[in-house]
């Protein structure tokens, strides 16, 4: 019965193709940990039903006791039987878990062999709740930031130096490698290698507080030749308003609100770091932490009422005439 | 009450001289508090105390278990938009936080308060009026968190409530306040309690108890009021550390200013971990019970089962670094705790094996508190394998934080520690209130409880391994969490019917009259002896134990040790080991003192939230009321020559 409610949940649990299953995985942390993980699962799952076999063999025995109205087995011999079952019980467990312990470390020796050479540095600030991301170079002009999209190439051994200011994050990309928690006053970083181009979803998984839900961090892994036109466009400060409505739009962003905290490069604000930073901001796939696909209709709604989407998110409520709002959106929308 | 006690105390009347009708009737009215209101709130009865402990316990069980509900209903499906993300992470906090300090610790601490001095056979609890104290401070913290809830400060940190999120900066408002006088409030009687219960079992057990014929339950409450003891203070300073930083500006967990955010973590941890056995262990001694109880045989491997326990409790110490292994921490630190994490799977494998043995050679008698042990092998044996999945360093980084770590702790805390509870109500109900509970309706009660646990926390663990984090408030569709979280929120409301039912079983019972014997399990505890419910002095004559189960060896209980005064409250106290008659020893009086103390201290910890003033004021009344409540009776001492003359005159 309960063979049968496991192999019904674990098919369901299977059935959805989800990007961020944590056993389908893209890089070498995750594989081990996921081989590790089914070696567990196996293992954990045999002693379970053997526990309650053996539940069920002295339930069955002590009760067919009790029907023939025998008296309970308590002679010196029975429990010298006794103590030997319970003995070799015990045996097992420990071998069990020696076994369990010594494939744990081969598994955790594996991993710190990965962390070694590193070939990039990303420093990565979890913020409530969006995540800054800055791709550090030797040369500062070749250093730029960005927000809540995170590129690498295929095969590159990449360090993440995590910070934060505010309070507890941790970083996860459960396709790619465990967790790290991201504490301020410490310095953390997690290495990852992503063997597959794609996609893969990571979040903060430590709670922080009312968005902790929507603080999602998207990961792009891409051939190294396709990574590389990325960072060199990404270096590009952002492109000058072409039309009227555009430049109009930049006037509405310097002058507004907006300018306070978020920052364009090249278009003459300052440099604050308080929100994302939204030079290139029409390459990223999604706004808001991976809140809302980045569409002109979401980002409009997004810049108007940005409590409608995330409730108790630091950006302020934001009302300009619908002049301005539209210009606003058309330069947002040229900030390729 | 006089205040001035007899000179000497040869000529009083005592036990053995008066006939059980009589003695019964002396005792009653020598033990039995003022009657009415003042009565009540002046009764320092262990069972009484013990019984408000439950009942207020439950209380809170209920409550946060609708919580839990509405968390459910919340997850159900994607988008949902019940709870606004404020409001939700009230509602899980206060979940979290009410389960583990407001449920757990003091339920398991009432059992204790009732059970313990029936078992070892004595009169009553150890410092009776700390006992009273202990309850009402307790209360008082648990009124506080739920009228904060209801006026929208509840706390809304996690029932972990790490700072920054939890300090000054990023918990505006008093939520964070609320949730850490709480702690204070619960550690302080959880301490008590403690403290009560290693001198009640140490030094007031029946003659002839000695250490290795106590009975499996003292031992683990023996154990786990020692862990109280060691653990308690480290979540004392993590609190005060707390409070003082929201309160007066220090900066203990700022890092801005040379504090440690990390520094929290630990202290919380050294604690919280412990409190997970604290929890357990006495449900383990609890199941002990109920499997001796069943198989007509004395628990198989007894020596084996304590020094589980204590070996439990030394490496509960030693393995709170697993909640902390994704915060960076040296590798070869996180290795030590991964061995010591999965090393306590043995101590609790030793007690699941001899259970085994002891139900496999005894003469099963299948009554529904031998259900909950099946519930137990069901559930908490799921939860102890997931917690040894979790011990490994890789493992744990990938799913920390996720739905599977909250799985984890629900089959350990409701299979392990919950289910046996449960079993416990059932067999120790008929000696609480002479009346039974109906077993049918905890036959369905049980398959409710045991089918949506399993299916319930199962989808939990699928929901993990899918990647689900915790602590969030509600999920896109395209995550594709829908399914096994419907099928988890279904299975969740079966146990929330359960508990319904429950309570619908105690109810009804309770209406019945009263008419459970003394023993209608034929078990082999001392608390048996005496009549359901037991007389306020619960036995009228100390019994003499001389085996490890003294009702199946002495059914009617004829050895008894005589001596005790009927005219004043006293207790026998033995040797600590040997549990040799030492000597007699006077018990307070009912007093109305550890109320008042208790609503001072209230007033000082709620005001504090606001003014640190309130300390420093506080201090003074709280000191009166400590004098009045020690003021010492005059007492006239006897001189040798006197107690002389009165032997003469005797002879």
């Amino acid at each position: 019965m309960r063979l049968v409610a496991i192999t019904v949940l674990l098919v369901l649990g299977g059935c959805s193709r989800n990007p961020s299953v944590l056993l389908d995985h893209a890089g070498p942390h995750a594989a081990w940990t996921g081989w590790l993980f089914w070696v567990f699962f196996v293992v954990t799952a045999v002693v379970w039903t053997v526990v309650l076999a053996m539940l069920g063999l002295a339930l069955t025995r002590g009760h067919s006791r009790s029907r023939l109205g025998l008296p309970p087995e308590m002679t010196p011999a029975s429990d010298r039987r006794l103590g030997a079952w319970v003995a070799t019980g015990v045996a097992l467990s420990v071998l069990i878990l020696t076994g369990l312990v010594g494939a744990s470390y081969a598994v955790d020796r594996e991993l710190i062999g990965l962390d070694r050479n590193t070939s990039r540095s990303i420093e990565i600030t979890a913020r409530q709740w969006w995540w800054e991301i800055r791709y550090l170079d030797g040369d500062p002009n070749n250093q730029f930031t960005t927000a809540n999209e995170l590129h690498v190439a295929v095969g590159e051994r990449v360090k993440l130096s995590l910070k934060s200011n505010d309070v507890i994050h941790s970083l996860w990309l459960p396709n790619i490698a465990g967790k790290r928690d991201i504490i301020p006053g410490q310095e953390n970083s997690l290495v990852i290698r992503v063997d597959r181009a794609g996609t893969w979803n990571g979040r903060c998984s430590e709670f922080c507080g009312y968005q902790h839900a929507f603080m999602g961090l998207t990961l792009i892994a891409q051939p190294p030749d396709e990574f590389q036109a990325w960072l060199a466009t990404q270096r590009q400060p952002a492109p000058e308003p072409a039309g009227e409505e555009e430049k109009r739009g930049m006037q509405v962003f310097l002058t507004g609100p907006c300018a306070m905290c978020h920052n364009i490069r090249g278009s003459g604000t300052g440099y604050s770091s308080y929100a994302p930073d939204l030079t290139h901001l029409k390459s990223r796939s999604s706004i808001a932490a991976g809140a809302a696909p980045n569409t002109k209709g979401h980002l409009g709604g997004w810049i108007i009422d940005p409590h409608g989407l995330k409730p108790g998110v630091h950006m302020p409520v934001n009302l300009q005439n619908a002049g301005d709002f539209q210009a606003l959106l058309a330069y947002l929308e040229s900030l390729r | 009450m006089s205040d001035v006690e007899r000179v000497h105390d040869l000529d009083v009347p005592r036990d053995a001289s008066f006939a059980p009708l009589e003695l019964a009737r002396r005792l009653q009215a020598t033990w039995q508090p003022p009657p009415g209101l003042m009565g009540w709130l002046c009764s320092i009865d262990h069972k009484s105390i013990g019984k408000r402990y439950m009942v207020t316990a439950f209380a809170h069980l209920l409550m946060a278990g609708l919580l839990a509900m509405v968390i459910r209903v919340q997850l159900a499906g994607s988008d949902m938009q019940l709870l606004d993300p404020d409001l939700y992470n009230q509602v899980f906090t206060m979940h979290g936080t009410v389960m583990m300090f407001l449920f757990a610790v003091p339920m398991v601490e009432g059992v204790m308060m009732y059970l313990v001095p029936l078992m070892v056979g004595t009169r009553i609890i150890a410092f009776p009026r700390l006992n009273a104290f202990s309850y009402w401070v307790y209360l008082s913290g648990g009124v506080m968190i739920w009228v904060a809830f209801f006026l929208n400060v509840g706390p809304d940190a996690g029932w972990f409530s790490y700072p920054p999120l939890a300090g000054p900066e990023y918990g505006a408002g008093k939520r964070s306040d609320i949730y850490a006088q709480m702690i204070t409030f619960t550690e302080v009687a959880a301490l008590a309690v403690a403290i009560e219960l290693i001198v009640t079992i140490l030094k007031l057990r029946a003659p002839g108890m000695t250490l290795m014929r106590m009975p499996l339950f003292v031992w683990a409450s023996l154990v786990t009021s020692f862990m109280i003891v060691f653990s308690m203070p480290s979540v004392v300073i993590a609190s005060t550390l707390l409070i003082l930083d929201r309160l007066i500006g220090t900066h203990f967990y700022n890092p801005a200013e040379g504090g440690d955010v990390m520094l929290w973590q630990h202290l919380f941890w050294y604690f919280a971990h412990p409190e997970v056995y604290i929890i357990f262990l006495p449900a383990v001694g609890l199941a002990s019970h109920i499997v001796e109880t069943f198989s007509r045989r004395p628990t198989f491997g007894y020596p084996a089962i304590v020094l589980a326990l204590i070996g439990n409790a030394l490496l509960s110490f030693g393995l709170w670094v697993h909640h902390m292994y994704a915060t960076g921490l040296p590798r070869l630190g996180n290795s030590f705790f991964a061995a010591s994490s999965m090393t306590i799977a043995i101590p609790t494998g030793i007690v699941v094996f001899c259970w085994l043995a002891t139900i496999a050679s005894g003469r099963l008698v299948f009554r529904t508190p031998m259900l909950w042990i099946i519930a137990f092998f069901v559930l908490f044996v799921i939860g102890g394998l997931s917690g040894v999945m979790l011990a490994s360093v890789p493992i744990d980084l990938q799913l920390t934080d996720t739905y599977f770590v909250t799985a984890h702790i629900h089959f350990v805390l409701v299979g392990g520690a919950v289910a046996p509870l449960i079993g416990a109500l059932y067999l120790w109900f008929p000696k609480m209130t002479g009346r039974m509970l109906d077993e049918r309706l905890g036959i369905v009660q049980w398959a409710l409880f045991v089918s949506g646990g399993f299916v319930s926390f199962g989808g939990m663990v699928l929901l993990g391994i899918s990647g689900m984090t915790r602590r969030v408030y509600t999920y896109p569709p395209s995550m594709q969490w829908d399914t096994l979280n419907l099928i988890t929120s279904l299975a969740g409301w079966a146990i929330g019917l359960s508990f319904l039912l429950l309570l619908v079983n105690i109810l009804w019972s309770l209406r019945a009259p009263v008419r459970a014997p003394a023993n209608p399990w034929t078990a082999s505890g001392l608390e048996w002896l005496t009549t359901s419910p037991p007389p306020i002095y619960n036995f009228p004559l100390i019994p003499h134990v001389s085996s490890r189960t003294p009702l199946w060896d002495d059914p009617s209980g004829s050895e008894v040790v005589t001596g005790l005064r009927v005219d004043q409250r006293e207790i026998l106290v033995t040797t600590t080991a040997e549990a040799e008659p030492d000597m007699r020893d006077p018990v307070p009086d009912p007093s109305l003192w550890p109320l008042i103390a208790a609503i001072v201290t209230t007033i000082v910890l709620m005001g504090s939230i606001f003014t640190p003033q309130a300390i420093v004021w506080g201090a003074l009344p709280f000191a009166a009321v400590l004098v009045a409540w020690l003021y010492p009776r005059k007492v006239l001492a006897a001189t040798p020559a006197e107690i002389d003359q009165a032997k003469e005159a005797r002879s």
